[in-house]
């Protein structure tokens, strides 16, 4: 059902975004991995989805710079000739407690999380339009919807997020361009890897279903977002968090 | 000059579904042709498109009429 469609996914180097890559080209899909900074991670991403038989190159652009993202677009769309599915993915952490929090680690999360998914909506929105056909999914989280102590730059820019998809979804709708988030929970990732045992067994002890999340929990929702069988699902932001937030 | 009125008009016909005889340089595209915002977008993208050209957002945004939209090609050209 996916087969032959054309995705680009942010930050897809590692994480959730390497995760979604490898679905969706499970899936058929023939891939734009975007990265910030591992080329050799990227690269072994684009590798290992081309084994799956899809088409894949990697780009590196720094999601937070307009220049950088409409030449990525402009590549992408110059490849593959079409563009059916952004992932916006890419993201990054610089937790500290609200009093000790600098402006300048405000601003690079804010940068990155959300004004990366408002210049990568907006540069592919044109494409989408023409062809009257379009997925957006952006990845917020669910300390979006909760709030976290520590976090209050990112729970900022993931809250934003998840208010950029609904007026996204709003005004892309009449052109068949859906727009949904999904909010992980606490995933293994590198991210969740610096928690300490005492911060991890904290969190299981919120999470009704008593574990962390996969990467794969994550992927195999954007694909399902990505698909026909969500045709009538526009604006809303799908919990994956294990009943920790409901 | 008519020649870019007209590359103009077919465009607009096609896209907004209305009465050629409707389309003169004074019709507003949302008051006169039933656009909506996101149609007079479209048509920019098009206009770009169809004439080989770029118009920045500051622009674009002074495009209100048909003749606006035909002035600013002929003005770029």
């Amino acid at each position: 059902m996916l087969k032959g469609k054309n995705a680009l996914i942010t930050g897809a180097s590692r994480g959730i975004g390497r995760a979604i890559a490898l679905e969706l080209a499970k899936n058929g899909v023939n891939l734009v991995i975007n990265y910030a900074g591992n080329e050799a991670k990227a690269q072994s991403v684009v590798e290992e989805v081309e084994q799956l038989g899809v088409k894949a190159f990697k780009v590196q652009a720094d999601v937070a710079n307009e220049t950088e993202v409409k030449a990525m677009i402009k590549e992408a769309i110059n490849e593959f000739g079409s563009l059916d599915i952004l992932v916006n993915n890419a993201g990054i952490t610089k937790d500290n407690l609200l009093m000790r929090m600098k402006e300048e680690e405000f601003d690079q999360v804010i940068n990155t999380n959300l004004k990366g998914a408002f210049i990568c909506t907006k540069a592919v929105t044109r494409q989408m339009m023409k062809q009257k056909a379009g997925r957006i999914i952006n990845v917020a989280s669910i300390v979006g919807v909760s709030g976290n102590p520590g976090q209050a730059n990112y729970v900022a820019a993931k809250a934003g997020v998840i208010g950029l998809t609904k007026s996204t979804a709003k005004e892309l709708a009449s052109r068949n361009i859906l727009v949904n988030a999904v909010a992980p929970g606490f995933i293994a990732t590198d991210m969740t890897d610096v928690m300490t045992e005492e911060q991890r067994e904290r969190t299981l002890a919120m999470i009704p279903l008593a574990a962390l999340g996969k990467p794969e929990d994550v992927a195999r929702v954007v694909r399902f977002l990505a698909s026909e069988d969500a045709n009538y699902i526009t604006g809303q932001t799908i919990h994956i968090d294990g009943g920790m937030v409901m | 000059m008519a020649d870019v009125f007209d590359r103009v008009k077919t465009i607009i016909i096609d896209r907004l579904d209305v009465e050629e005889s409707k389309i003169t340089m004074e019709a507003s595209f949302k008051d006169d042709l039933e656009a909506d915002s996101l149609d007079v977008v479209e048509l920019v993208m098009e206009l770009e498109d169809e004439f080989d050209l770029e118009i920045a957002d500051e622009e674009a945004e002074n495009i209100n009429t048909v003749g606006d939209a035909v002035n600013y090609i002929n003005s770029k050209q």
